[in-house]
C-alpha cells in the first residue's frame, strides 16, 4: 500500500461515525462593494477569473474634496509622519455606512504603526510626492516595473530600471529601491497586498531592494481582511506587506528591519 | 505501538527537567520578561477586535470541519496543487519524509539548502537527517539561526530562542557566525537592531545563491491549492521566493477547505502570535509560480492515531500560535527544554504524549505538567480545551507503582466499613509515629505537602462514645 493510500485509509478508520459541524460565520464579514466580483471558489475557468482593473480603479471621485483636504498630508510639509493622527486607536470603521475618508485615515494611522513612512496626496500632486521620497532616500537606480503608471515619475530625477529582461537577485541586491502599485489595502490592518499584476512586477522586486515605495490608491483600501480575501485571486502569488521587515526574536523587541525592504513608503493617492 | 519521532531526546521526566530549569535564574528573568511582553501585546490587539469571540468560533468550527473531513480534503489539495504544476507526496512518518526531502534535494545536484522556520522539520528532525546525506541546512529565521548556532534546542513555538538574551545572542554571533558563513563584525554590540544586522548580512549572500528552500506552511487551501506562510522578517519571502526548487513540509492538519476560510485565520493567527494586527509578510503561492519548481510532502507521523481519538482529536485544531505557552504559569517558569519536545508549553503536554505515545516516563509526566488554571483554553484561537485533555491523558497514563498500590489498598479498605473502622483505630492508637516525610516512593507527595493530622478517635468512634455528643 502506497503511503498516499495508508494515511488516507487511518483518517477515514480514525472518522468513522464522527459527525460533521456547521460553520457559524457571525463575525464581521466582506461589505457589500467589495464582494461584487465574486468569491474566486465559485470562479470558474481560466486565470482572469476577475475583473483586470481591479489593480487600479479609478478612485478619485469616491473621495469628497472635504475629506480629501483633511487627510492630505501635503501643504503641511513635506515629511508625512507628522501630519498623521495620534496613535490613540481609532475604531475599526462600520461596514456599509462609512465614509471614505475615515478609511483612508485609519489605514493612514496603521500604515504608520508598524513605523513606515505614509503620505497621502492627491492625484496632481503624485509625481512631485514620489520624487520628493525618491531623492529623500537618495535613491537614484530605481526599480519599474512594467504597468508602472509613467506620469507618476515625470518629476523623479532617478534612473528607471526596468525587469526586461529579468533583473538577477545580485542585480536587484545593487539598486536603490523599487516604486510599485498594490492590489488591494486593507485600512484596519495597515496592510498592502501584492498580485504581481500591472505596476508591481514579480515577487523579488519588492523583496531584494532595501527601500520599497508602493503607491496605494485610495479606492483600493478595503475595510478589513475578508474584504480583502474576496477581492484577491489566489491562482496569482500573494505577497501581504504590513510595515517594513521586523523581529521580534530577541527578548520580543521589535525591530524593524531584517531581510526584506527596511524602509516601507506609503503613498495614498486621493 | 510505533514511536513517532519528535525532534528531540525524551529521557527524563517532566518534574526532573523542571527541578532543574527553574535552578537557572537567567531563563526565568528571560521567560518572565519576554511571556509577559507578548502577553500584554496579544490581549490589547484582541480587545480591540469587536467580534474576537465569533471569529474565534468560526476557527474552531471550520478547523473541526476539515478533520472530519480530512480525507476529502487532502485528495482535494492534492488534485489542485498538481493541476497548478506542483508535485504531492506522502510521508506516513518522519523517516519517509525525511527520505523524501533528501531525495529531492539530490536530484537538484545541490548539497546547500535554505529553511524557512517550521514546526512540522523539526519535528522529524529533518536538518540531521539531511546531514547525514551530505546537504546542509541553514536556518534563516533570526531565532532559529540563534539556536543553530548556539548547537542548541529551540524552546518556544514561536520565538525558539525566547530563553536566550541579547549578550547571550551576542556571544553566539562573534563565536560561531565565521563557522557558517561571514562572520559577525568585530565590533557587535548586544544591541537587537545591531544582532538583526549582524543576521541581514550573514544571511543575505545565503539567500541570493541558495538553489533550493525548505518550508512549512501555516495552512494549505484545498480548494485553490494555494499555500501560506506567515513571517516576519522577510527571509521566509527570501527562500520561497529566490530559489530554483521549494520543498514544502506540512502536516496534513494544516489544510483549510476554501480560499475564504483564510478571512478567519489570518485575523486569528497574528494577533494570539506575535500580538500584531497583521504579521509584517504573509506569502501565499499555487503550485509552481514564477518558474520555480514546487514539491509539497504531506506529512502524518502520528497525526492520524491523535485523529482516531475522540478526546483528543481537537488538538489537531492547533494552528502553532504559541498564545497557550505564554499564558502559562508553569511555562513561564521551566522554559520549553523541560518538556522534552519540539512542542513545548500547554499544546506540547497534550500534543506530544499523543503523538509519541505514552511508552517514556517523559511522556507520561507532561500532562502533569499543568496546574490546570484553564489560561490556555482561553487564549487558544481556535478554542481547544487543553486542561480536560489533559485530564483524559493523566487517566490513560500508566502511573508509578506506589501510586497504583497505594490505590488499591484503599480500594481495599474501603471496600468493607468494619476494615475502615479497624484502620481508623490502629491510625489513632499510632498516631504519634506518623512521620512528618513518608518514607520511599511515597515522599513524593509530602515534599510538597503537609501530611494531615491523624485525629485521636474516628468520628463514628466519637459519636458512639458520646452519643451524638448527648454524654
Amino acid at each position: 500500500m502506497s503511503s498516499r493510500d495508508l494515511i488516507l485509509t487511518r483518517i477515514r478508520r480514525a472518522l468513522a461515525g464522527v459527525p460533521d459541524v456547521e460553520i457559524p460565520r457571525a463575525y464581521r464579514g466582506p461589505s457589500t462593494a467589495s464582494t461584487a466580483g465574486g468569491s474566486p471558489g465559485s470562479a470558474t475557468g481560466g486565470v482572469s477569473g476577475r475583473p483586470d482593473d481591479r489593480a487600479r480603479p479609478s478612485g478619485e471621485t469616491t473621495v469628497p474634496p472635504g475629506a480629501r483636504a483633511e487627510v492630505s498630508g501635503e501643504g503641511t510639509g513635506a515629511s508625512g509622519e507628522t501630519t498623521r493622527p495620534s496613535d490613540e486607536p481609532t475604531e475599526p470603521p462600520g461596514e456599509t455606512a462609512e465614509p471614505p475618508g475615515a478609511r483612508i485615515r485609519l489605514f493612514e494611522e496603521r500604515v504608520g504603526d508598524y513605523r513606515a513612512v505614509v503620505h497621502v496626496v492627491n492625484e496632481a500632486d503624485t509625481a512631485g510626492r514620489v520624487a520628493r521620497s525618491l531623492a529623500g532616500r537618495g535613491a537614484r537606480r530605481v526599480v519599474v516595473p512594467a504597468g508602472f503608471p509613467s506620469e507618476w515619475l515625470t518629476d523623479a530625477d532617478v534612473e528607471a530600471l526596468a525587469d526586461d529582461p529579468p533583473l538577477s537577485a545580485v542585480d536587484l541586491d545593487g539598486v536603490d529601491g523599487v516604486v510599485t502599485t498594490c492590489a488591494v489595502a486593507i485600512a484596519e490592518t495597515g496592510t498592502i497586498v501584492l498580485d504581481t499584476g500591472p505596476g508591481q512586477g514579480r515577487r523579488a522586486l519588492t523583496l531584494v531592494p532595501d527601500y520599497h515605495l508602493c503607491v496605494v490608491r485610495a479606492a483600493q483600501i478595503v475595510a478589513g481582511v475578508p474584504d480583502a480575501v474576496a477581492r484577491l485571486d489566489p491562482r496569482r502569488p500573494l505577497t501581504w506587506i504590513s510595515g517594513p521587515s521586523a523581529t521580534s526574536d530577541i527578548e520580543l523587541n521589535r525591530v524593524e528591519g531584517v531581510h526584506g525592504p527596511r524602509t516601507l513608503e506609503v503613498l495614498i493617492v486621493t | 505501538m510505533t514511536v513517532t519521532f519528535l525532534g528531540m531526546p525524551a529521557d527524563r521526566p517532566f518534574p526532573r527537567n523542571a527541578a532543574r530549569a527553574v535552578r537557572n535564574s537567567q531563563l526565568r528573568f528571560n521567560l518572565r520578561k519576554a511571556t509577559r511582553t507578548i502577553r500584554a501585546r496579544r490581549a490589547s490587539v484582541v480587545a480591540e477586535a469587536p467580534d474576537w469571540a465569533e471569529l474565534r468560533e468560526a476557527g474552531r468550527a471550520i478547523k473541526e470541519h476539515t478533520l472530519r473531513n480530512l480525507d476529502r480534503y487532502l485528495v482535494q489539495l492534492e488534485e489542485a496543487v498538481t493541476a497548478a504544476g506542483g508535485h504531492v507526496h506522502w510521508a506516513a512518518d518522519a523517516a519517509e519524509a525525511n527520505r523524501i526531502v533528501a531525495g529531492l534535494v539530490k536530484a537538484t545536484g545541490e548539497t546547500e539548502v535554505v529553511k524557512v522556520k517550521s514546526m512540522a522539520t523539526q519535528e522529524i528532525g529533518l536538518n540531521e537527517a539531511l546531514r547525514e546525506q551530505g546537504i546542509t541546512a541553514y536556518e534563516t529565521d533570526l531565532a532559529e539561526l540563534i539556536v543553530q548556532l548556539g548547537d542548541d534546542r529551540p524552546s518556544h513555538i514561536l520565538v525558539p530562542a525566547i530563553h536566550r538574551n541579547r549578550a547571550e545572542i551576542r556571544e553566539i554571533f562573534s563565536e560561531h557566525m565565521s563557522g557558517w558563513g561571514r562572520p559577525a563584525p568585530g565590533d557587535l554590540t548586544d544591541d537587537p537592531a545591531a544582532l538583526a544586522e549582524a543576521a541581514r548580512l550573514h544571511l543575505r549572500e545565503r539567500f541570493l545563491k541558495t538553489k533550493v528552500a525548505i518550508s512549512g506552511a501555516n495552512f494549505a487551501i484545498a480548494e485553490t491549492g494555494t499555500m501560506v506562510v506567515l513571517e516576519s522578517e522577510g527571509n521566509g519571502r527570501m527562500c520561497l521566493t529566490l530559489p530554483r526548487t521549494l520543498i514544502s513540509v506540512v502536516g496534513i492538519e494544516k489544510v483549510l477547505p476554501t480560499w475564504r476560510d483564510l478571512e478567519v485565520f489570518l485575523q486569528l493567527l497574528p494577533r494570539s502570535s506575535t500580538g500584531e494586527r497583521m504579521n509584517p509578510y504573509t506569502s501565499m503561492w499555487t503550485g509552481a509560480v514564477e518558474g520555480q519548481e514546487f514539491h509539497l510532502v504531506l506529512l502524518d507521523n502520528g497525526r492520524t492515531r491523535v485523529l482516531a481519538d475522540e478526546v483528543g482529536r481537537q488538538t489537531l485544531r492547533c494552528i502553532r500560535c504559541s498564545a497557550c505557552l505564554n499564558v502559562c504559569p508553569v511555562y513561564e517558569r521551566t522554559g520549553g527544554h523541560a518538556y522534552g519536545s519540539v512542542y513545548p508549553g500547554p499544546i506540547g503536554a497534550i500534543l506530544t504524549p499523543q503523538l509519541r505515545g505514552m511508552g517514556s516516563e517523559l511522556d507520561r509526566s507532561l500532562p502533569y505538567a499543568s496546574s490546570l488554571c484553564g489560561a490556555c483554553y482561553e487564549v487558544c484561537p481556535v478554542a481547544i480545551d487543553i486542561p480536560s485533555v489533559l485530564v483524559e491523558l493523566r487517566a490513560r497514563a500508566r502511573h508509578p507503582w506506589a501510586e497504583r498500590a497505594g490505590m488499591a489498598a484503599a480500594g481495599w479498605v474501603f471496600e468493607r466499613s468494619g476494615r475502615l473502622a479497624r484502620l481508623q483505630r490502629a491510625g489513632g492508637r499510632l498516631r504519634g509515629l506518623v512521620p512528618r516525610r513518608l518514607p520511599g516512593p511515597l515522599a513524593g507527595w509530602t515534599d510538597t505537602r503537609d501530611l494531615p493530622e491523624v485525629p485521636k478517635e474516628s468520628f463514628r468512634e466519637w459519636w458512639d462514645r458520646t452519643d451524638g455528643g448527648r454524654r
